[in-house]
């Protein structure tokens, strides 16, 4: 056996591991254990996902002496590996970029906390994608979830308690359907092992119970989907990317709201087969939020003055763009979605991170108002924010115009009413993004005159620092790589997507 | 008139019914058992959070109970909760229909036949003493075949130990931690050495944690292991510090002590799983004996995990309560 | 009516738990009060715990949990929903507590535990 097949193993509980000791560390050395974390996992990923490609197919890492269907099962392909290199990298340059704000904003006892958070988050994070079984994985949504509320509280101030509450309460309603979901599974199948389920799913075993399980596709779909906030469930996030400091909110809409949609491909293609899920219809379910959810998510946006909570909005509108994706029901539509979910997890952090940067020189405000401006006293972040802000829209050689591309293809290949109302949706979210996105923008080079000279007093002492332009310059460079690249990133996907079955 | 309805109103009845009621005296009302620590407490709580700012507070609140005595705000308020009502029946009556009827088309309760009852179970039965030397199976089960998850639930809590401690601990070097500390009296909390409450946990705290303890120690031969047990030794300790107060409990316990057993139990944790992973995926022997089952010292490694985890639940119970008694251990 | 007995009769637990999935459920998705919502997720957790281990009994046979030296699959009900069941409980006490921190912070900063007085004193502080 190769001994690049025991790096998910390793990767997973060196988290846990320097998660622990994180939290008796003093600050600094906390934060330099993290960054050496996130540095080796980067490594550790990348030789999984070389080796996975180098083999061409995927390999079952067992976990213990007993090999399916009696213990616990990691599982890496080349998807996998994919997702897990984009999830350390994105946590890494997040964190870098929001550092001095992790420093302002969290309390100086805590701030070892904080990375003791980062730290087990990403071990969720990895865990998710690697798992294959059910079980370990809710025990790993959970802690997810507890992780999740952790850094949006660490702020201490009452809004990021309430925000940190009410995401608390939809995640945990997203928790108990997903429980209760699994169990039914257990019961009709009599495994915990996704590729077991699959068998007995695919057998005869299940032909009888029939009827309960499109329930059970449904209860595990609501619930993942409520806590990846799909459109009627949304009501959390703006709140808490708001509320939180600028690396938790980057962490929030880019990692956790994707692990859990990873999960959901993965129930779906290795537990279900994907064949079930379309004969029960669930999927056209998820199509009708998504749609909605681009729609609505715009049109929220719009309404917005602060650019921080437009954003997040922009978030929900993205979350229905993968959703819908998922919901097309062809091939072409899931691996736009898996597409998708690296062009808005590395461009949204992209915004979030610059809009840190944008308010340390607009009187610590994200308001359109104050950000006027703000394009001249803070260059890098503003590029980073346009670069974004082209992404999200859809300008060519930007990786959100890939995914439109392909969300449109997909739409063509599925045909038939789909099609009309994917094209229509497309072009109407389009032009509700600009909408929102160009005013912003719009804001961020209109030059002010500064009669009192006020603000030039406080842009002297907020020159950003040397790790946050890397982090910002790191952003721009893997955007335009998604953009320009995205051939070899769909061949991968789709290679990868055809291993899971 | 008045006098009569303030003194109903402080009745330990009332109390309890607002309590579940969910209305707002849960915290400023608990001083009423004592008044000698009324004021004493009145002042920390106020120098803690601020006098001002709760002022401020206050005033706000009042405001906005004023704007909702309004005509136009209370017809709201009132259609609010009659559509709240309204959705909720529905939302409840629409799951139970739903799943009830899911119910009737899953296997049958009891039977033998069931999926469930497969090829895993059996094997977990027939073979789970030969492979892990457990007589428990149940311990057997979580703790060697389905170790992951169980790892993952013991950092679960570790996770829910550091949330806690974000959200409510003091830090006694800043400004508002060193006034706290300064009026440090937190016996002022707690009720006065009550002669029934320290006699009875002087005698059933000893007992409480040699349960634990055994409880703990037996989990591979007997219902129990490391959760439960931990569980025991906790409430152990959290009626010991309720009858003696913090100071007692200092001695021995303080937050320098969480961070050294549960850091050092989990990596514990953490290390002998990844050896136990690592051999069994790359087919390398297990050097660690399974000794002879229903010993106690046999299992292998279970034993020694049952002791790990006992000790993470016992101080992260301790911790919980800890905190959410004066924000610090 | 005698469909009625039966499906009583033959689901008796489950249909239990279930009832009590959907009061859980519904507590904390709708009840604006703190507390409340936190008992509604203990109910609703706790119903799928019974929910687990009702599947996993088996008429006839006892406590997987081997003292005679008899190990056959006949004597034993399923292990394996025990132990999600204890895994499971763990995970839900973790999250009760986070809450209940979350709770008194929020009662010490806004004197409230109403989800919606909250809210309201938010967007006046807000404005």
């Amino acid at each position: 056996m190769d001994l690049c097949t025991n790096f998910p193993m390793f990767s997973i509980i060196l988290c846990l591991m320097c998660g622990v000791v994180c939290s008796v560390l003093k600050k600094n050395m906390a934060r330099y254990v993290t960054y050496g974390l996130l540095t080796v996992l980067v490594v550790l990923s990348a030789a999984v996902l070389g080796y996975t490609v180098s083999i061409d197919g995927s390999f079952i890492y067992q976990m213990g002496h007993f090999g399916a269907p009696f213990g616990n099962e990691l599982r890496a392909g080349v998807l996998e590996g994919v997702f897990t290199v984009f999830f350390s990298v994105i946590m890494y340059l997040s964190v870098i970029a929001g550092e001095k704000h992790i420093y302002e904003d969290v309390e100086e006892s805590k701030i070892n906390l904080y990375y003791t958070l980062i730290c087990l988050m990403m071990s969720s994070l990895l865990a998710l994608t690697y798992t294959n079984d059910v079980f370990t994985a809710y025990v790993f949504v959970e802690i997810n979830t507890i992780t999740a509320a952790g850094l949006v509280a660490v702020m201490g101030n009452g809004r990021a308690y309430f925000s940190s509450a009410k995401y608390m309460i939809m995640s945990l309603l997203g928790s108990g359907l997903l429980l209760i979901g699994i169990t039914l599974l257990y019961d009709v199948t009599g495994h915990l092992l996704l590729s077991n389920i699959k068998y007995a799913v695919v057998t005869s075993t299940i032909k009888e119970y029939a009827e309960p399980f499109t329930i059970i596709i449904a209860l595990i779909t609501i619930g993942l989907s409520i806590k990846s906030a799909l459109f009627p469930f949304h009501s959390w996030l703006p709140d808490a990317h708001t509320a939180s400091t600028i690396s938790s909110s980057a962490i929030l809409s880019s990692l956790v709201l994707k692990a859990y949609i990873v999960l959901l491909i993965k129930i779906y293609y290795r537990a279900i087969g994907w064949e079930t899920v379309l004969e029960t219809g669930v999927n056209d379910i998820v199509f009708v939020f998504g749609i909605m959810a681009m729609i609505f998510g715009s049109v929220f946006a719009i309404a917005q003055k602060d650019v921080k909570r437009m954003t997040a909005y922009s978030s929900v509108a993205q979350i229905g763009y993968i959703f819908m994706g998922i919901g097309i029901g062809n091939a072409a539509g899931v691996v736009a979605a898996v597409f998708h979910i690296f062009a808005h997890g590395a461009t949204k952090s992209m915004i979030f991170t610059s809009l840190g940067g944008i308010k340390e020189v607009s009187r610590h405000s994200t308001k359109l108002d104050a950000i006027k401006g703000a394009g001249y006293r803070n260059k890098v972040a503003s590029v980073a924010f346009a670069v974004g802000a082209f992404s999200m829209v859809g300008i060519p050689f930007f990786p959100g115009f890939v995914s439109k591309i392909n969300f449109a293809d997909a739409a063509i290949d599925a045909g038939g009413p789909k099609m009309i109302v994917i094209l229509v949706a497309l072009a109407v979210s389009t032009v509700l993004n600009c909408i929102y996105f160009f005013r912003a923008l719009i804001c961020l080079y209109t030059p002010v005159s500064d009669p009192g000279g006020r603000l030039t007093e406080e842009v002297d002492n907020t020159k950003p620092t040397a790790k946050y332009i890397g982090a910002m310059a790191f952003f721009i460079v893997a955007n335009l790589f998604l953009g320009t690249f995205s051939d070899m990133i769909i061949k991968l996907i789709t290679r990868g997507l055809s291993m899971f079955s | 008139m008045s006098r009569v309805r303030t003194d109903y109103e402080k009745t330990l009845w009332r109390k309890i019914v607002r309590f579940v009621n969910g209305e707002k005296d849960l915290f400023d009302e608990q001083s009423g058992f004592n008044v000698e620590t009324e004021e004493l407490e009145d002042r920390r709580h106020r120098n803690f959070f601020e006098e001002a700012e709760l002022n401020k507070k206050k005033v706000q609140i009042a405001e906005l109970i004023e704007e909702r005595s309004e005509e136009t705000e209370q017809r709201a308020v009132k259609l609010y909760e009659r559509f709240y009502r309204l959705f909720a029946v529905i939302t409840c009556v629409a799951i139970i229909a739903i799943l009830l009827v899911t119910v009737a088309n899953l296997p049958d309760y009891g039977d033998p036949d069931n999926p469930a009852n497969n090829e895993v179970s059996k094997k977990y039965i027939e073979d789970g003493i030969k492979d892990t030397g457990a007589v428990n199976i149940v311990a057997g089960m979580i703790l060697d075949y389905r170790a992951f998850d169980t790892l993952g639930e013991s950092h679960v809590l570790f996770i829910a130990a550091v949330c806690v401690m974000i959200l409510l601990k003091i830090d006694p070097d800043s400004e508002k931690g060193k006034r706290f500390i300064s009026l440090e009296n937190d016996r002022a909390y707690e009720p006065k050495n009550d002669p029934i409450l320290v006699w009875a946990t002087g005698i059933l705290v000893p007992i409480i944690i040699v349960f634990g303890i055994y409880v703990i120690l037996n989990g591979h031969l007997s219902p129990g292991g490391g959760f439960s047990g931990g569980a025991i030794i906790g409430a152990g300790l959290i009626l010991y510090l309720n009858a003696f107060g913090f100071k007692k409990t200092e001695r021995f316990f303080t937050q320098k002590t969480f961070s050294v057993v549960s850091v050092s139990a989990l990596l514990f944790y953490s290390i002998s799983k990844t050896y136990a992973f690592f051999t069994g995926a790359n087919g390398i022997h297990n050097i660690i004996s399974k000794g002879t089952a229903g010993d106690i010292i046999s299992a292998g490694l279970i034993l020694p995990l049952n002791i790990c985890v006992g000790a993470v639940v016992a101080c992260t119970m301790y911790s919980f309560y800890g905190m959410f008694r004066k924000g610090g251990l | 009516m005698q469909a009625v007995i039966d499906y009583i009769s033959s689901n008796l637990f489950e249909g239990v738990a279930i009832i009590l999935f959907g009061i859980g459920f519904t507590t904390l998705f709708l009840h604006p009060n703190l507390i409340k919502k936190i008992m509604g997720l203990n109910i609703m957790d706790s119903s799928v715990y019974l929910f687990l281990a009702a599947k996993g009994f088996v008429f006839g046979r006892k406590a997987p949990i081997v003292t005679d030296g008899v190990a056959e699959m006949e004597s034993y009900i399923n292990p394996i929903p025990t132990g999600l069941v204890l895994t499971g409980i763990v995970v839900s006490v973790s999250v009760t507590a986070v809450m209940l921190a979350l709770t008194i912070r929020l009662y010490w900063r806004y004197h409230t535990l109403e989800m919606d007085e909250i809210m309201q004193i938010i967007r006046k502080e807000g404005k």
